[in-house]
């Protein structure tokens, strides 16, 4: 029976997931247009709601080539290494509470309670480590990239993949950084217990500084625009998947998509209060007053569900309107953000969320918020007023390297 | 349930074997570069057997997400792209560096095997997790309180050694760096040109 359960948690999810992919190619598709004054897709019916499978019939039916000089086994295996990671990562997000113990009270109740975890049908694996799985999922999602650029034995790729291989590693480091910051104020690494702690304040607030860290270093990971680098249409055509048509390419649209919106599930899930919605448990007590405890559990699992989707939404558009408003950085500039700001920044979150949690671990969290968040804020502004410096420094270090000759004569 | 975790056991083990041999066999270094991903992430599923979680994962993480990676990012700076460079991968007397290997391995795992008391009781232990909660196991807090109180020592020692390493291959980067030619950045290269006039 729980084999049954399990089976039809995943093969839900993995079809959700796919679903989810298709419409956000479409999601984006549509506010890019907004943003750029045009009109976007909108003739594969109502609003362009069939796009996303017309795109998908013309990917199926096109000509399935594989380079005669690429590294045959390798690049077949490249897709598959990239869109596993991206879809079993999810096997440890908690997309809500819905719990079929038909109990609605296990959801607030204090984590270490009997089966609390177990019965939630929206989680579909509670283990005790699920942020360090996350972290260890993201890690391996390089290869995917890395070797396509590689096994397609052409130039542009082989740029591609050697740009995606530094990247990566530079960034996870400042993310698995600030991730450590929400996991010290949660003192666990249970991805369930995470968003129980994050009932009352969203570690949002307290760990502004990780969170503003984790979606830049969340952008970079996903080799999205300010950061995409790896597939700069402009100087290495399509970089990793030039050599790669048809479905294969398709594959790796879906794992960058997925991976975003994967990525944001981790954002709302360790940052912004999982499927937390304030008034939640209250609605949860009325209904089952009015209604008996069978109904409040479902209703409680859909309302969680959807303000999950909601939070998830909101980072998604934040990712779509980054790519439309930032040009991309130049290769130089994205390590010194990457080594010289991000993770600096991401340690001295740490060290502050050590010190202020440690001193004082009985405070209200409320008030420990609060200084987090000053400390926070004021650590950031310096941080941009440094930049700032730096920046000005280099335009007079430059105009001094001009001037000497004066103008021409 | 005894027996499928032995046949699970056996093939995570053939596995993690299998792809060693291959990483020393390969002909192509990338190829053996990823035979060696593949011998990690079997030691990571061993782990997981033993019900190791955090081990696992850790194995994941720092080996397969972090170390390899590095390995595959090395080869592709410095190797001919194609990787078609290796030829000779094992050498004629091979059998010497097997012996060797034997030995070292037989020094190493012999007083743990000749120390360690063996339980052959056959009963089953009991299974946890009738509620569906995990039991509690020593977890990442134990792990951590070890690190910084029984074996700190340790623990410091393989820290500095790593900042060792790391000095040092800063260190030769530098020294390669002073070494090649100076590259003018474009505001020296503007004042440069603009000289002679």
């Amino acid at each position: 029976m729980h084999i049954v359960i399990i089976f039809l948690q995943v093969l839900i999810t993995i079809l959700a997931v796919s679903t989810g992919f298709a419409y956000l190619t479409l999601f984006e598709r549509r506010m890019l247009a907004r943003f750029q004054n045009r009109v976007g897709p909108n003739r594969a019916g109502p609003w362009g709601i069939f796009q996303p499978l017309a795109d998908a019939v013309k990917l199926f039916f096109k000509e399935d080539i594989i380079p005669s000089a690429a590294d045959k086994g390798v690049y077949l295996l490249a897709p598959a290494l990239a869109v596993i990671p991206a879809l079993i990562i999810w096997a440890v997000i908690p997309m809500g509470c819905w719990n079929i113990a038909g109990d609605y009270q296990a959801c607030f109740a204090a984590p270490g309670a009997d089966g609390a975890g177990f019965y939630n049908i929206l989680q579909i694996a509670d283990v005790n480590i699920g942020v360090l799985y996350l972290m260890a999922v993201t890690s391996i999602g390089v290869y995917g990239i890395t070797l396509a650029g590689w096994a397609s034995n052409s130039k542009y790729s082989m740029l591609g993949g050697i740009r995606s291989a530094a990247q990566l590693i530079s960034y996870e480091l400042a993310l698995g950084t600030a991730i450590l910051g929400a996991v010290m104020m949660a003192d666990t690494l249970s991805t369930r217990e995470m968003v129980f702690r994050q009932a009352g304040l969203w570690f949002a607030v307290p760990q502004f500084l990780a969170f503003v860290v984790f979606l830049i270093s969340a952008t970079a990971e996903l080799v999205r625009t300010p950061f995409d680098l790896v597939e700069a249409e402009q100087e290495l055509t399509c970089g990793y998947n030039t050599e790669y048509g048809s479905m294969k390419f398709a594959l790796f649209f879906m794992s960058e998509y997925v991976k975003m919106i994967a990525l944001s599930a981790i954002g709302v899930t360790l940052f912004l209060g999982g499927w937390h919605f304030p008034g939640l448990k209250l609605l949860g007590e009325v209904v089952s007053g009015a209604a008996g405890a069978g109904v409040a559990t479902v209703v409680v699992g859909i309302v969680s569900l959807l303000s999950f989707l909601l939070k998830v939404l909101v980072l998604l558009f934040l990712l779509v309107w980054l790519r439309a408003s930032w040009p991309r950085v130049r290769y130089d500039m994205l390590m010194s953000i990457g080594w010289k700001w991000l993770l600096p920044l991401a340690f001295i979150n740490v060290v502050v969320t050590a010190v202020v949690v440690g001193l004082a671990p009985e405070m209200n969290p409320l008030v420990q918020g609060i200084i987090l968040l000053i400390i926070g804020v004021a650590v950031l502004w310096g941080a941009t007023f440094l930049s700032e410096k730096q920046r000005s420094n280099l335009k007079v270090a430059a105009k001094a390297a001009v001037a000497p000759t004066g103008g021409r004569q | 349930m005894q027996l499928l975790v032995q046949v699970i056991f056996v093939l995570i083990a053939a596995e993690i074997v299998g792809a060693a041999v291959m990483v020393v066999t390969a002909k192509n270094i990338v190829h053996a570069a990823l035979w060696l991903i593949a011998s990690f992430c079997g030691v990571g599923a061993l782990y997981l057997l033993l019900e190791a979680e955090f081990l696992a994962v850790v194995q994941v993480l720092v080996y397969v997400g972090a170390i390899s990676i590095l390995m595959l990012f090395a080869i592709m700076l410095t190797r001919h792209v194609t990787g078609k460079g290796a030829e000779t991968s094992l050498y004629q007397r091979w059998w010497v560096g097997l012996i060797v290997a034997a030995v070292l391995f037989a020094a190493v795992i012999a007083p743990t095997v000749l120390a360690h008391p063996w339980e052959t009781a056959t009963a089953a232990p009991a299974l946890p997790g009738e509620t569906g909660q995990p039991a509690a196991m020593a977890g990442i807090v134990d792990l951590g309180r070890a690190f910084v109180e029984e074996y700190l020592l340790p623990f410091e020692i393989a820290a500095v050694l790593l900042l060792v390493g790391l000095v040092g291959a800063i260190v030769i980067a530098f020294e390669e760096r002073a070494a090649r030619r100076h590259i003018p950045t474009l505001a020296e290269e503007v004042a440069h040109r603009r000289q002679p006039e």
